[in-house]
């Protein structure tokens, strides 16, 4: 799960990591409260000399500054005109699609001197089992790219769980960044405060980019993004409060009311499978075969004939979709379970897209009579490649024609 | 023997009194020699009880002891799964199989470290167990579509390893053992260790690998078959059309960073000279012809 950059901010100042003061807002006039009240001259932790605010678009997606969610205030108007710019806006990212995703919080902050910019990343290594900790001295660069082209310059370290990360590690990869001898010492206490930070909230992401040193030698989480592990959200009810449904895919939210696993894509073959290997072995196979996949659906084992109901109708709702093709393994879950939640869901939903079904295992031929036997315009397949062809050509076929340029027409 | 169980294999259960654990040791037992197999279950507050024949005791410890059990097949809870992957270990039980899906991976992590340099092996978790066909099925998978047969399965996935069974049976082909490894981040066996399990292998003669988006293992396990393996390998990635940055149903099948494609793995696969195939429906026909 992903939370707004001001609540990764929150919760990593309570480990005790530098950042610097900000305010969350909602609105033009909160924004311009917020930057009243940061550029009080009287607050001892007070960044610089005040008269600089940063205001920063709150959405999801990374690669906010490019798109114009980052922008540097120099006055009280300037915040109050980027602060309305952003407000409403559609933000356009690498990470957003070309429809961009609608900004409704914005956080101010006080603005920092900056002399130099690093990247800090936690996150597991999977081959290793351990949490790695990636430094670079290459801050506020896309470090995709940095390890995609000078992998040299991302120093790690494998943190071992059961003792933590050590000061002496903290301080020594902060000194192969080239973080100098006044600065380590609090530069290591951050990083240890990050490792802390992901490992009690269960996190499956930290990122810092950039962390930043200002010219009298303080170091800075100035951008932090944090992700959480679903599987723990269940003994963190506090994090889990944090999800913000603006930022994600409403199909997705409906899925997973049903504990359905969904993810929406481009194209428009349906796809409901179960199993995550077999669904995305489908939606390969349906590309293989020409045809572009809408959706990756998996049911799970255990589904009710209900749920199966529920994850039909919930690939009915996009407009694009021209086939449904159902593939079913069945182990736990038996054909004929699957057989009737399709029949009662398509008896409930006008069924509007030819429906390829291609069932094998448990119970196969009573599914397939349920089918047979329904009325409904079933286009059965013998297994998967046949289905995966049988659903390409049906979507083609229903693709209704575009239509020609207005030429003559007035 | 095939690899890790056989007929001979003894196991104990953890979480066998729920309603999952109840469902799948009954499949279990009455498959092939499942019967014998199958000899005690953990459960501290139905200790001394058992269910429809098999004793339940306390512990795992006490479970060994009376029964002679060294295999625990695990279907606990996610908040409590890994406290029982490390009473299993701390037991020094050769195998655990941890079918549980959504265990958090902090708990995997730290029980992970505690079991470096042990002896307990571990399956999974967020996996469908592993099968000897004909002999003994440790897990959640349909016993009847498999048949023994000479050709090693290993795979991070449930019903898409069903499949490649399946496609393996249209070709006449049977399975010394098959393994799902589990579609979690942080998990035991990796490709790589089954694979060297399955090159060892008398009972084996190919091996069919099914990966999919996410992680390393499967470059890992190619490079390490370029190198040793002497049997032939067939390939499949899932995922060649995911998107990255999504989690595509398993906790671990996402594309991070750039990393982890599809595309990626099955490069690398066929550098080291695996066969792969780019259609999951031909799994079972690629295998036979690379057969000598």
């Amino acid at each position: 799960m992903k939370i707004h950059e001001y609540q990764a901010k929150e919760i990593l100042r309570a480990f005790g990591v530098a950042i610097p003061r900000g305010i969350a807002c909602f609105s033009v006039a909160e924004a311009m409260e917020a930057a009243h009240k940061l550029n009080k001259l009287d607050r001892p932790d007070k960044l610089g000399k005040g008269g600089l605010w940063v205001v920063k678009a709150q959405i999801h997606a990374g690669g906010r500054g490019k798109g114009g969610g980052v922008k540097v205030a120099r006055s009280l108007d300037e915040v109050e005109q980027y602060a309305g710019q952003m407000l409403g806006m559609q933000l356009v990212t690498r990470q957003t699609g070309a429809g961009g995703q609608a900004v409704r919080r914005l956080l101010i902050e006080e603005g920092v001197e900056i002399t130099r910019e690093f990247y800090i990343g936690l996150v597991v290594d999977r081959s290793r089992r351990r949490v790695c900790l990636m430094a670079s001295a290459e801050g506020g660069m896309d470090i995709e790219e940095v390890a995609a082209k000078t992998p040299e310059k991302i120093r790690k370290i494998f943190i071992d769980p059961i003792a933590g990360l050590t000061a002496s590690e903290a301080g020594d990869i902060a000194e192969s960044i080239g973080i100098g001898p006044q600065a380590v010492k609090e530069a290591s206490e951050l990083l240890q405060g990050l490792y802390r930070a992901y490992d009690a909230t269960d996190a499956s992401l930290v990122e810092i980019n950039p962390l930043v040193m200002t010219s009298d030698n303080r170091v800075f989480a100035l951008d932090a993004k944090l992700s959480f592990d679903d599987n723990a959200l269940f003994r963190h009810p506090e994090l889990a409060a944090l999800r913000d449904l603006d930022e994600e895919d409403p199909a997705e939210i409906e899925a997973s009311k049903y504990d359905l696993s969904y993810v929406s894509l481009d194209g428009n073959i349906g796809c409901l499978v179960n199993g995550a290997g077999l669904a995305m072995a489908t939606m390969d196979i349906i590309k293989l075969y020409g045809g572009n996949p809408a959706n990756f659906l998996d049911v799970g084992g255990g589904a009710t004939a209900e749920k199966v109901a529920e994850a039909f109708k919930l690939m009915l709702r996009n407009p694009e979709l021209r086939a449904i093709l159902i593939n079913i393994f069945g182990g736990i879950m038996k054909c004929d379970v699957i057989a009737e939640g399709v029949v009662a869901a398509a008896r409930e939903v006008k069924l509007g897209v030819p429906l390829v079904v291609r069932l094998e295992g448990t119970n196969v031929e009573l599914g397939r009579k349920i089918l047979a036997e329904s009325g409904l315009p079933i286009i059965s397949a013998a297994n998967m490649a046949d289905a995966a062809a049988k659903a390409v050509s049906a979507a083609a076929a229903a693709i209704p024609e575009t239509p020609g340029p207005a030429t003559g027409r007035t | 023997m095939a690899i890790l169980i056989d007929r001979h294999t003894r196991v104990m259960t953890q979480g066998m009194t729920g309603k999952t654990g109840q469902f799948h040791t009954r499949m279990c037992r009455d498959y092939a020699d499942g019967d014998q197999c199958f000899v005690a279950g953990v459960n501290p507050k139905k200790a001394g009880k058992d269910f429809e024949g098999i004793p339940v005791y306390a512990s795992v410890m006490e479970a060994k002891q009376a029964s002679g059990a060294t295999v625990s097949v695990i279907y606990v809870p996610p908040p409590f799964a890994a406290a029982a992957i490390e009473e299993a270990a701390d037991a020094e039980l050769d195998l655990v199989i941890c079918i549980t899906e959504g265990i958090p991976v902090r708990d995997m992590l730290r029980v992970c470290r505690k079991m470096e340099g042990r002896k307990t092996r571990l399956i999974g978790p967020n996996c469908p167990g592993i099968i000897t066909p004909d002999e003994i099925k440790i897990g959640i998978m349909p016993g009847y579509i498999h048949k023994k047969g000479r050709i090693g399965v290993v795979s991070r996935s449930g019903t898409l390893t069903y499949e490649a069974v399946a496609q393996l049976m249209e070709q006449g082909l049977g399975q010394s053992t098959c393994i799902g490894i589990g579609g979690d981040p942080v998990n035991g066996l990796k490709h790589l260790d089954v694979m060297k399990l399955f090159n060892e292998d008398d009972e084996t003669d190919a091996v069919l690998m099914v990966g999919e988006i996410g992680g390393s293992d499967e470059e890992d396990c190619a490079r390490w078959v370029r190198d040793n393996m002497n049997k032939p390998v067939v390939g499949f990635i899932a995922g060649v059309s995911a998107p990255p940055g999504r989690r595509m149903g398993h906790a671990g099948a996402v594309i991070s960073g750039g990393k982890g494609t599809a595309q990626e793995k099955l490069a690398v696969m066929e550098a080291c000279r695996i066969t792969v195939t780019r259609n999951p429906a031909e799994m079972g026909r690629v295998l036979k012809s690379v057969l000598r």
